[in-house]
């Protein structure tokens, strides 16, 4: 049993504002913006240069983010590039959070950062089993979560909650046969947005908000 | 005699003396195997009796959670975190709470801080008993998960008080807790810290010197603590490899920062010090339901705001702008501002986080959850590295694995 020191360390910062850190943050090559949102660092990234900032933000002693927490796919099916991949990283030692977020497409590879941390195969198995999102330099790039023989990538947008298959045991047949899904009622998809906040342009006042 | 033997084999047809070489074999572990925690279907390749290479292959229990939290309003999503880890239900519905309370920009009462720091203490007991009895059982002690779970009982019983339910609590809601503590629960939850201590160490006499227990875990699954960094541990078995590292004291939130304990730190990084963790981490959570008790005065445990939290039974019935606000939000739900942040407790398992997106509508537009195991697990190929299938066993069950959350 040892006591925890960990709070002296959040306590103070040491001689180095979060504005300096950020700018040391923004100094790395391939990092296109900084800010601050909701009290949390936050950084974008190029795609290319996710793996080396990585190694950066890891090794320099004023950032040193030694754990790598969480990879985290989105999917902006409108955006221009679809995929966004988010990783958070923890700096154990000097008590900070940095968030990096990678715009990606569907054809884009996004390199991997396993090397840096060895916990990242798994994360990014996730993001390539849920999302599609294709990882270079990954040497183990399969599914994780969903079935063997599984197809699509269930956490897109477009993939309906439902999904495409369900499985059961057939008794005749002795095996788990796979069949397309059948709903016995229809998926509903309530629609909340109340007229009175979302429509901002009422029926005959088209020419007043047309700028 | 030699010459006569010689004389023999030279006879013999040069087909029946052939050498025979073993290689190495796969066997599958799980996925129904009681030693595998749920459903963990590992895949050994085994050299004699030595893991040559452990492929974990998880996803059996994946039952789509955070795609299904996509299309719930955020009041809605709530009990699915209590179905993720299912043996420390409450912690993970704080991180989802903490995190839309962030994004909303709300601060919820004092009282409701002190029953969510109350309570996530309890979960974590309440998860250790498990860990620690099952992990014993993994090994061959029967008594303490006997013993164990009958103290789990207990604990249920307050968390069926205060919620309902025994496990799938929905008691975190964003905004505060569901309902206030019952009358006389504060009591019981008091005696039974007053007794809880000697139930550790009762436990401890079973284990912590037992001849067996030690041969089965010192010195097994050693991580070091830049390997447990690399690999992304958290919790106690960060702690268990030296690395003092716990969110309640570096990163405080709700009432932790008023509290005080110690957090236990092991030296080796085996499966024997992630047991002491744990069982350290226990006697300090007494301490802490204790003072949580003390501190503890009667107030709101929810917010005023009937925007985001329900108004009360008795005001429903009366005022028509309480029914409004209450068929609102339990069909609508509230709305939540665009932005993202990134929530994390440290859960009995080690941090537990939520990545949450909103886009301003009444749903999350994505929930990225941090499982704890989801990365404790997946060092398993580094750790069981040639050590014994029995040993394996044993790594297994000083991880704390449970595939609810792992799965998701």
């Amino acid at each position: 049993m040892g006591s925890c020191s960990c709070r002296k360390k959040s306590a103070a910062r040491g001689p180095f504002s979060v504005a300096e850190v950020l700018d040391v943050v923004a100094s790395f090559p391939g990092v296109t913006a900084t800010r601050v949102e909701l009290g949390e660092w936050v950084a974008h990234v190029e795609c290319a240069a996710i793996a080396d900032l990585c190694v950066a933000l890891r090794d320099h002693p004023l950032l040193a983010f030694e754990q790598l927490m969480d990879i985290a796919g989105l999917d902006w099916p409108t955006r221009e590039k679809r995929f966004e991949v988010v990783y958070n990283l923890l700096s154990v030692s000097l008590n900070q959070r940095i968030r990096l977020i990678v715009e990606t497409t569907e054809t884009e590879a996004v390199p991997s950062v396993h090397g840096v941390w060895p916990v990242a195969t798994w994360w990014e198995r996730e993001a390539y089993d849920m999302f599609g999102i294709a990882f270079s330099g990954q040497p183990d790039l399969r599914r994780i979560l969903t079935d063997y023989g599984f197809e699509g990538h269930p956490l897109r947008k477009d993939f309906p909650l439902t999904g495409y298959v369900e499985v059961r045991y057939d008794e005749e047949r002795k095996q788990v046969v796979y069949e397309p899904v059948k709903l016995a009622q229809d998926f509903r998809n309530f629609d909340f947005v109340s007229p009175w906040e979302a429509m901002t342009t009422l029926p005959g006042d088209e020419k007043a908000h047309r700028s | 005699m030699n010459d006569v033997i010689g004389q023999a084999t030279a006879d013999l047809p040069a087909k029946t003396t052939q050498t025979v070489e073993i290689d190495s074999h796969s066997i599958n572990f799980g996925p129904q195997h009681p030693a595998a925690h749920g459903v963990l279907r590992l895949i050994l390749e085994m050299d004699g009796e030595v893991v040559e290479r452990a492929d974990p292959h998880i996803g059996l229990l994946h039952r789509g959670t955070e795609k299904l939290i996509e299309y719930k309003s955020y009041i809605q999503a709530v009990p699915y975190f209590d179905r993720l880890d299912y043996v420390s239900p409450m912690c993970q519905e704080h991180a989802f709470a903490l995190a839309t309370e962030k994004l909303l920009g709300v601060v919820v009462p004092e009282r409701a801080q002190w029953i969510r720091t109350l309570f996530s203490e309890i979960t974590r007991v309440l998860n250790h008993l498990l860990n620690v009895t099952t992990y014993a059982l993994d090994v061959g002690a029967i008594t303490p998960s006997l013993w164990g779970f009958e103290e789990r009982e207990t604990l249920m019983e307050f968390h069926e008080q205060a919620s309902g339910a025994r496990l799938h609590a929905n008691y975190f809601r964003p905004g505060g807790v569901a309902k206030d503590l019952p009358a006389g629960l504060e009591d019981k939850i008091a005696a039974w810290a007053e007794t809880f201590p000697k139930f550790i160490d009762d436990l401890e006499t079973l284990l912590t010197g037992n001849r067996i227990w030690k041969q089965r875990t010192v010195d097994i699954g050693i991580v070091p603590a830049e390997m447990a960094l690399a690999w992304g541990f958290t919790g106690p078995c960060l702690r268990a490899s030296g690395v003092p590292w716990d969110l309640r004291k570096s990163q405080p939130y709700e009432k932790y920062s008023e509290l005080d304990f110690r957090i236990a730190v092991g030296r080796n990084g085996d499966c024997y010090d992630r047991y002491l963790m744990r069982m350290g981490e226990m006697r300090e959570s007494v301490s802490m339901i204790k003072q949580c008790l003390a501190k503890m005065k009667p107030g709101p445990v929810k917010l005023s705001d009937n925007k985001i939290s329900p108004p009360s039974r008795a005001e429903m019935k009366r005022s028509m702008e309480a029914l409004i606000h209450h068929f609102k939000l339990y069909t609508e739900g509230f709305h939540v501002p665009a932005g993202a942040t990134y929530t994390a407790v440290e859960a009995p398992k080690g941090e537990f986080g939520v990545y949450l997106v909103a886009d301003g509508t009444n749903r999350p537009y994505r929930c990225k959850i941090r499982s704890t195991g989801f990365a404790h697990l997946q060092a398993i190929e580094v750790m069981s590295k040639r050590h014994m299938l029995a040993d394996a066993v044993a790594i297994i069950g000083s991880l704390d694995i449970v595939f609810g959350e792992i799965d998701r």
